[in-house]
This record gives C-alpha cells, sequence and structure tokens, in this order.
C-alpha cells in the first residue's frame, strides 16, 4: 500500500537547511496498523506530511497504493489525497462554521457527490462513530473525543485506502484516548489500513507495529504484542 | 462555468458568509456605501438640476430686458449725462425692423401707490401692462383671469392682485373677484389674483392695470419705463440684444459705443451661467460617486485578504480532504462576487429609498428645492456591471494568496 524508499527530506532555514529525513526505507501493506514513535524533531511529522501528499521529498521513491509519487501539482496532489487518503489530526481540524454531518460530508463535496447522497453517506459514518444524534451540532458544541471520533469519520468517508492519524490522541484524555483508539481498531479490524503518529507509548501498544524513529532514520520495526495476539 | 450553476457551490458559499456575519456585513457596508453615495448623489443633482430648470421654466428663458440710464459720451450736440425715456415709437420701430427676430414685446411702465379696499390699505407696486406678460411671465391665477386686449382697448380700471395682496387687503374668505378697490383715489375691479412664482420674479407683489389705463391715469404720455424682449426659437439672442440696443441709440441720438446710456439683462446669458455651475456638480458628482465606489471594491478586496488570512487553515483543511487549487478559488472569488452583487443592490435600494426620502422632504410643493431626485436605470446598471468586473478582479488577489500557501503551511497556522 504505502511503499518508501530511500526517502530524504532536508528543509532550508537561513543558508543551512535541516536534514530531517535521512533515508527512510519503510513498507505498509494493506490492513496494517502502523505506529510511527518517536520525541519531537525525529522527524515523524513530516514523513507523515509526505506520506499524505501535504508536502514533497526530496530524495527517494515513494509509491502510494502502486503509483510512484513524482512532480505532483497541487491539484492531482489533491485529487489522490481526496481518492486514497484520509487525515486525522492533532487539533481535529473540523471546520468551526460547520455543523458534524456537514464536516463529515465535505470531502464527498471536493470528490463532487451531491449534496443528497453524501449527506446521507456522511449520516451513515456518523453512526459508526456513535455520533448520529450530534449530526447537527456544531464543533464548538462537542467534546474533545466526540470531534475526534467527527474528524475520523470525515477520514473515512471518501473509503479512502490509507487512513492517516498525526497525534489523534495528542488533545485527549486517557478516557477518550481509549474510546479513540477503541474506533481506530475497529476501523482496522474492518480491513482499513491505519497509520497513526504518536509519542504516547500506550497508544502504540495497541497498534500492530510500531516504527520507531530517531533523528530521521528508523531504529527500529517491530510488531506488537496485539499482533502476535491475532 | 458549470459550477456557477451547481446548486453545492453556493451551499458553500452560502455556509461560509453567513457564519462570518461580522465580515461579512462589514465587506457589505463597504460597496454598500459606495453605491449607495453614487446613487444619492447623481439622484440629488438630478433634482438640483430639474428644480433649476423649472426656476426657469415658468419664465421665457430667452429674454432680454431693456431700461434706460444717463449717457455716458456726448453725442450730436448733447453732453453726456443726460436722461432719457423709451417710448412706444420706440416699441414700433423695434417690432418693425425685428419682425423675425422678436416674439414678444411688452412695454412697461411701474410706481408704487397705496392702495385701498375700504379699511384695509398697504403700499405696493402698481404695473401698467399688456396681456402678453402672462406669455413671457406665465402667471398663476387663484381667482379669475389675467389682462385681456378688451382691457387695453377700453382703458378699462380693473385689476389684477397677487395673493399677499388679496390677503393684506380683503376679509378672510372674501370673494376677490368684482370688488373694487381704490388705487391712487381710483376705483378698480379686481378681475384676478395671481400667485407669483416661487422662482424668479422681477414683480413681487404688484398690482397689473391695463397699460393704456396705467398711461392715462399717471398721465405717462408714450413713454414706456422699460421693456421685456422675448425672442422666436433659434434667435441669436445675444446678437439680438446688441441689435436692439444700436437701433435704440440710433433713435435716441445716443453714441454707438455708449456703455452706461442703456441697461440691459439677458436672461439666456444667466442662465448659462447656472447651467455651467450645474454640469461641473454632475462632474463632481461622478467622480465623488465613482471614486467611493473604487474605494468600497478595494475594502471588500481588502477584507477578503484579510479573511483569507483569518481562513488559512480552513483552507488548508479543505486541501487536505480533497479540495483542488481551483475549486478554492472560485469559491473565494464567487464569494467576493457574490458579496459585491448583494452589497451593490442594497445599496441601489437604500440609496432609492433615501432618494425616496429625499423626495418626501424637499422635493413637494412649489418651492421644492430639489425635484424627481432619479437615476436613470442604465446608469445603475452601468455602475452595477463595474462593480461585478471589480469585485472579481479584485476577489482574485485573496484567491491567489489562498492557493499559493502550502496545505501543510496552511495546517500549521494556529
Amino acid at each position: 500500500m504505502i511503499k518508501i524508499e530511500d526517502l530524504h527530506k532536508s528543509y532550508p532555514i537561513g543558508k543551512d537547511s535541516l536534514h530531517v529525513l535521512k533515508g527512510i526505507d519503510l513498507h505498509i501493506k494493506e490492513g496494517e496498523f502502523v505506529s510511527i514513535m518517536g520525541s519531537s524533531g525525529s522527524g515523524k511529522s513530516t514523513l507523515l506530511n509526505i506520506v499524505g501528499l501535504l508536502d514533497i521529498h526530496d530524495r527517494g521513491n515513494y509509491y502510494l497504493n502502486g503509483q510512484l509519487i513524482k512532480n505532483l501539482n497541487e491539484k492531482k496532489a489533491a485529487i489522490l489525497r481526496n481518492k486514497f487518503l484520509g487525515f486525522v489530526f492533532q487539533s481535529f481540524n473540523l471546520i468551526a462554521y460547520k455543523t458534524a454531518l456537514e464536516n463529515v460530508a465535505l470531502p464527498l463535496y471536493y470528490k463532487g457527490m451531491a449534496r443528497k447522497e453524501r449527506l446521507k453517506i456522511a449520516l451513515d459514518y456518523l453512526e459508526k462513530v456513535g455520533l448520529k444524534e450530534w449530526a447537527n451540532h456544531l464543533p464548538s458544541e462537542l467534546s474533545g473525543g466526540q470531534k475526534q471520533r467527527v474528524a475520523i469519520a470525515r477520514a473515512l468517508v471518501t473509503n479512502p485506502k490509507v487512513v492517516l492519524a498525526d497525534e489523534p490522541t495528542g488533545a485527549l484524555d486517557s478516557t477518550t484516548t481509549d474510546s479513540v483508539m477503541d474506533l481506530l481498531k475497529a476501523i482496522n479490524d474492518e480491513g482499513m489500513t491505519v497509520f497513526v503518529i504518536t509519542h504516547e507509548e500506550e497508544v502504540a501498544a495497541q497498534t500492530k507495529r510500531i516504527v520507531r524513529l530517531k533523528d530521521g532514520v528508523i531504529i527500529s520495526d517491530a510488531l506488537t504484542k496485539v499482533a502476535k495476539a491475532v | 462555468m458549470k459550477f456557477l450553476f451547481d446548486s453545492d457551490t453556493w451551499q458553500e458559499i452560502y455556509g461560509s458568509i453567513r457564519k462570518n456575519k461580522v465580515r461579512t456585513s462589514i465587506t457589505i457596508i463597504g460597496v454598500l456605501w459606495g453605491i449607495f453615495l453614487l446613487v444619492v448623489l447623481l439622484g440629488s443633482a438630478r433634482g438640483l438640476e430639474n428644480s433649476f430648470n423649472k426656476l426657469f421654466g415658468n419664465f421665457a428663458t430667452n429674454s432680454v430686458f431693456v431700461w434706460t440710464q444717463s449717457t455716458d459720451t456726448p453725442f450730436k450736440g448733447f453732453q453726456e449725462g443726460r436722461r432719457f425715456t423709451l417710448n412706444m415709437n420706440d416699441i414700433a420701430a423695434l417690432k418693425s425692423e425685428y419682425a423675425d427676430e422678436i416674439r414678444l414685446l411688452a412695454p412697461r411702465n411701474q410706481t408704487n401707490n397705496l392702495i385701498i379696499k375700504d379699511f384695509k390699505s398697504g403700499s405696493f407696486k402698481v404695473s401698467g401692462d399688456y396681456p402678453i406678460l402672462d406669455q413671457i411671465q406665465k402667471k398663476q391665477l387663484l381667482y379669475g383671469r389675467f389682462l385681456n386686449q378688451n382691457d387695453i382697448n377700453t382703458n378699462a380700471k380693473v385689476t389684477v392682485i397677487s395673493e399677499d395682496m388679496y390677503k393684506q387687503l380683503f376679509e378672510i374668505d372674501a370673494f376677490p373677484i368684482g370688488q373694487y378697490l381704490k388705487i391712487n383715489s381710483i376705483s378698480y375691479k379686481v378681475i384676478g389674483v395671481y400667485k407669483p412664482s416661487s422662482t424668479i420674479d422681477f414683480d413681487g407683489d404688484c398690482a397689473y392695470i391695463p397699460f393704456t389705463t396705467y398711461r392715462k391715469v399717471y398721465n405717462t404720455a408714450d413713454n414706456v419705463d422699460w421693456m421685456m424682449i422675448t425672442a422666436n426659437e433659434g434667435t441669436d439672442i445675444e446678437q439680438m440684444e446688441r441689435d436692439v440696443l444700436l437701433t435704440l441709440k440710433g433713435l435716441h441720438k445716443v453714441h454707438p459705443e455708449d456703455e452706461r446710456a442703456f441697461g440691459s439683462v439677458n436672461l439666456g446669458k444667466e442662465i448659462g451661467k447656472v447651467t455651467g455651475f450645474i454640469t461641473g456638480m454632475q462632474f463632481l458628482t461622478w467622480f465623488v460617486g465613482i471614486a467611493t465606489l473604487v474605494a468600497g471594491v478595494f475594502a471588500i478586496g481588502n477584507i477578503l485578504l484579510i479573511t483569507v488570512k483569518e481562513r488559512t487553515k480552513e483552507i488548508g483543511i479543505r486541501r487536505a480532504i480533497g479540495a483542488t487549487p481551483k475549486s478554492i478559488r472560485q469559491q473565494i472569488v464567487l464569494e467576493s462576487v457574490f458579496l459585491t452583487t448583494v452589497a451593490g443592490m442594497l445599496g441601489v435600494v437604500l440609496g432609492s429609498f433615501v432618494l425616496f426620502v429625499i423626495d418626501m422632504a424637499f422635493g413637494q410643493g412649489e418651492d421644492a428645492t430639489l425635484i424627481n431626485p432619479t437615476v436613470n436605470i442604465p446608469i445603475i446598471l452601468i455602475a452595477f456591471v463595474t462593480l461585478v468586473v471589480l469585485g472579481t478582479l479584485i476577489g482574485l488577489i485573496p484567491a491567489h494568496m489562498a492557493t499559493v500557501v502550502k496545505p501543510i503551511e496552511a495546517l500549521r497556522e494556529e
């Protein structure tokens, strides 16, 4: 599903440049539940941004769903994001003036789906994350855990190949963290590839594979107990 | 263009502007103010123009008034400073010599007299006139009629008085027609009451009596105090004025280059000055109106730019979930156009309403200062189209700004 070969990325800082990713090799197969762990500055967010087509790499190859990602313009990137990827952010990133339902339906709007149809599908996904009753509430009227569940529903609504979650539990307390992780697990159980970035061991422990990143290189890549149990 | 008719596009725009009420209203007010000012200014200028037109409307504007003063040059044995008077011979001579140019020629004699009605009295102007005065300066009669040829022929002792004179001299609700007044101890029958023009009026409150009667009563022989001449359509009024004065100078043995002997006023020339003023004012109105409109559009661009900055994150989110740069651009430009259009419409409506109020306040009745303050539909349409085009162009700037920021940077924005 995601195949990365010798990926490099550096950011210019003034005259110098900061080498963030120093040759990453990673292969994630369909249906995997992977977490990327690392302290801040390890390059994990950069990796996710490149995988999520929000940023471009300098060197190396990146295949998404078998397709080599190269020389993407914004338009193509937008279409690929819409088609293959679902995003879950630490700060939820819901549009404040749209209701939960409208937020979930928005990716379908950019897909060009008719309003009635997309609202119906969005409602199905809200039901799936247990927030059907909250469909017409604004994000400001929802708790943090509820917001993140709306964001997950939004990530799922286009039926993507991969769900990318950037610190999905970073802004949540332990109880809601568990409920969000349970939701991600349930999604993974249905066959969805889930790619989580986190620095919390407890969160990573609930995934099936942990990739540890330090200073731009992978220092370990191992299956967890959860995976072994299955 | 298909996206224009897509209800989803409008749903998105409606959603985004409905949820950003403050900035939406500020934006709208900016443009609304521009087009509102344009409408009100143009309408007021039009109203003023109309009222100026009306001001001169009941007066034949191609008129010249001529009277005598004293000579400033010795000529043919006469010393300078000689005083002389116009007479009926002059009238006849001018009428025959300028038969083609002169449409109406009214000789006039005027004096002030005590006018008495029973126990009431007042001092008023008394004017000996011909019926044609009514054609040069239309009299608005409240009761009865103006002088007619029969009054002239029979030297009738009849008078037409002003509304104020009627109010001063008569009991309340007394019917004036057929009543008698005493002017200089001679009884005259009142045959008409007129309302003096609220605009241009050289006579004020004046008792009109037949010219022939005046001549007999005041023993003025053939003398004429002054005359009003109205030219035919298409006559060069200034040329006629010069010719008439030259003829009169010849008749009265005045040096042809005597500047002081005759006084004259050319009404057309005076009106020309006012018309020039109005034209200047209209130009100013256009200038101010369009400048305000442009300022309003720039305000929209400015606010949209701020908005785009404010919404960087939202735009980043939208792009992360699959919005193409084009769709973002379309949305922002369309928002700009939509806002300018709505603001423009509101401005036109509000401006029209204010014009309506102005019309109610200043546009009614005889003394109206602004008559029919209106703006032409084509002018509104032109202003409107300009506004929408400018709105589109100005919307392109923030739209571009919204898409040059990479989604990743947009998302990082807090």
